[in-house]
């Protein structure tokens, strides 16, 4: 791993170490991160149910997936579930950091702030158990809620909040508040100051957290697998089902096309956020050029 | 748009999202604790009341604790299934986490010394599958380590062995799937470390005559301890409650700690017990935590 000691070319030493070792190291753990999901698309179009031979081009699993009963309603619930799931952790997560940034003291702020980061921390089994628990005393108790879609919605909440607070937090940090100061030096009320000012600065973060945590309920297994009702199952609990049975390559074509989904997301996502820092790149050139005219003309 | 708007004061901004985590993450740690302090239930009741319907009196049980750690009345102590589920799971925690750094100290690292350029989308790489479904990437590997896997298709091809080695559902597997998922969990930190650190330290040790390793051994590890130590954290503490990995790729000796709660709730319909393995779970992982927040404390404030 690390170069060898008797080396005594310090130079040559650090060339090869920065050159060579480098880039093989880092093209030996690219590989290694992204082995399963090649291996995922390649063996998604095998004709057989062979995993170590490609035995010839096929879409007959992507065919099978889509004649999966199971797959597919479970596909629609986990759609559903992370779609509430991305808004409620975007909502209640700009709520959290808000108050994390912004509150810096109030009756309780510790308290906040431990409830609000443990979920990040806590075992997924012990989130899973003792929502489970809550849901069940619940429903001794008012007759509500039944377990399935909701339940699974309230458990991945919980976990998405903690996740997009995070992601909004840093956003929040980073803003410049002399904006908003300015505003309400130019009369915007505190509301009008939140959505015309706050909340643009701060909607990358917003969304970065709604896709973190759409993503995160749409790949949870645990938690869904305490609080999910009999016959109500998420793509993910389904997958778990299968793979612990054995090989099935209709989950190699579901994985294919989870992987192009994520690609392109990912892509556009950035490709947006590139544009929206050179607009605002471009703006304070402007911004700047004119004010240096300004100074300038009346000098 | 916003004129109409309900002025969202302080009490209320606070209030929402208090309101949420009180119900939806106090409440039920609070009702995880009291199942913990009962007896289990008779029939369809899966535990009984902390008091007595009788007399009224109240009183805590503490026998689901002490059969986490005593193997019946005057058994040996610890030496229960429990703590076997314990151990291990911190055992192959503990590995996770040193294999995520031995691999991805120098990755990070030698991300953090390209180009600035190349840098984002160096970083980008480490997150995208990270994106893609964790169970999907999981799976994949019982693919590739299975007996007629890829894996050992290509070791016989080569000639390394002439019969199939199994790796599938041993700690191999275990591990190669816990490296696996955890590594970006090690990488991200480490990385946030070295960028930051100021080269110039490295150029006064060459200059003062030090190889490049001595120098990265008293130079460069030092001041990367923080991120060392965030890193080893991050991998530690989910590790030693990984439920799905050890599910799919372990062994029926692999069990851990979070199967060992699902089987006491599920299986045995032990409420109580299940209840008191967990509490003790969220014991185990407050120390890794105070570690780790004793460290990135230390990092955050500015050192003169």
């Amino acid at each position: 791993m690390q170069p060898s000691q008797e080396s005594k070319g310090p130079e040559i030493m650090k060339a090869l170490l920065e050159k060579h070792f480098g880039k093989a190291w880092l093209a030996l753990v690219y590989l290694f991160l992204y082995l399963p999901l090649l291996f995922m698309v390649i063996f998604s179009f095998n004709s057989t149910r062979q995993d170590a031979n490609f035995t010839g081009l096929s879409l007959r699993w992507y065919e099978a997936l889509t004649r999966d009963t199971k797959i597919v309603e479970g596909f629609w619930l986990s759609v559903k579930v992370a779609a509430v799931t991305g808004v409620l952790s975007a909502v209640l997560g700009t709520f959290a950091a808000f108050v994390l940034v912004r509150y810096r003291r109030f009756a309780g702020r510790t308290i906040f702030s431990g409830m609000v980061n443990a979920p990040l921390v806590m075992p997924e089994v012990v989130i899973g158990l003792s929502l489970l628990l809550l849901m069940v005393g619940a429903q001794n108790a008012f007759g509500w809620p039944e377990r399935g879609l909701l339940t699974i919605i309230f458990g991945h909440t919980l976990l998405g909040m903690s996740y997009g607070m995070v992601v909004i937090q840093s956003r929040l940090m980073d803003m410049d508040r002399s904006i908003e100061e300015a505003a309400m030096d130019l009369g915007a009320r505190p509301h009008e100051v939140f959505f015309l000012i706050t909340l643009p600065n701060i909607f990358q973060g917003i969304l970065a957290a709604f896709l973190l945590s759409f993503t995160l309920s749409f790949d949870d297994v645990v938690i869904s697998e305490f609080l999910s009702g009999p016959g109500v199952n998420t793509l993910p609990q389904v997958i778990f089902g299968y793979a612990r049975r054995g090989i099935n390559p209709s989950i190699y074509a579901a994985a294919t096309l989870l992987i192009a989904a994520v690609t392109i997301v990912i892509v556009t996502y950035s490709v947006w956020v590139a544009r929206q820092t050179r607009r605002r790149e471009r703006e304070i050139a402007a911004a700047t050029r004119a004010e240096l005219a300004a100074i300038a003309t009346s000098a | 748009m916003a004129s109409h708007f309900p002025i969202p004061g302080k009490r209320f901004v606070i209030g929402v999202p208090y309101a949420w985590l009180f119900v939806f993450f106090f409440l039920p740690f609070l009702i995880l604790l009291y199942i913990s302090f009962v007896d289990m239930g008779e029939s369809i009741n899966p535990f009984k009341p902390i008091w007595d319907p009788q007399t009224g009196i109240l009183s805590l049980k503490y026998e689901n604790y002490w059969s986490i750690f005593r193997d019946g009345e005057g058994g040996d102590l610890f030496k229960t299934i429990y703590i076997e589920a314990y151990l291990r799971s911190i055992w192959y925690a503990f590995w996770t986490a040193l294999l995520c750094l031995l691999i991805g100290y120098p990755f990070a690292y030698f991300i953090a010394r390209s180009p600035a350029s190349v840098r984002p989308a160096l970083l980008m790489m480490v997150m995208l599958p990270f994106w893609t479904s964790f169970l999907l990437r999981v799976y994949a590997w019982k693919g590739i380590l299975a007996d007629q896997g890829v894996l050992n298709q290509i070791l016989m091809g080569l000639g390394i062995t002439n019969e199939p080695i199994q790796m599938l559902y041993t700690n191999v597997s275990m591990l190669v799937g816990m490296t696996y998922v955890y590594l970006p969990f090690m990488v991200l930190p480490l990385y946030a470390n070295l960028v930051k650190m100021d080269v110039r330290l490295l150029e006064a040790a060459y200059d003062l005559g030090t190889t490049p390793f001595k120098a990265f051994w008293l130079v460069t590890v030092p001041l990367s301890k923080a991120g060392i130590i965030a890193g080893f954290m991050l991998v530690f503490i989910p590790a030693v409650g990984e439920f799905v990995i050890p599910s799919l790729l372990g062994g029926p000796e692999n069990i851990m700690i979070g199967r060992v709660v699902w089987d006491e709730m599920f299986t045995s319909n032990n409420w109580p017990r299940a209840t008191a393995l967990a509490v003790v779970m969220i014991a185990l992982i407050i120390v890794p935590l105070a570690i780790y927040y004793h460290f990135t404390g230390d990092a955050a404030e500015p050192r003169k």
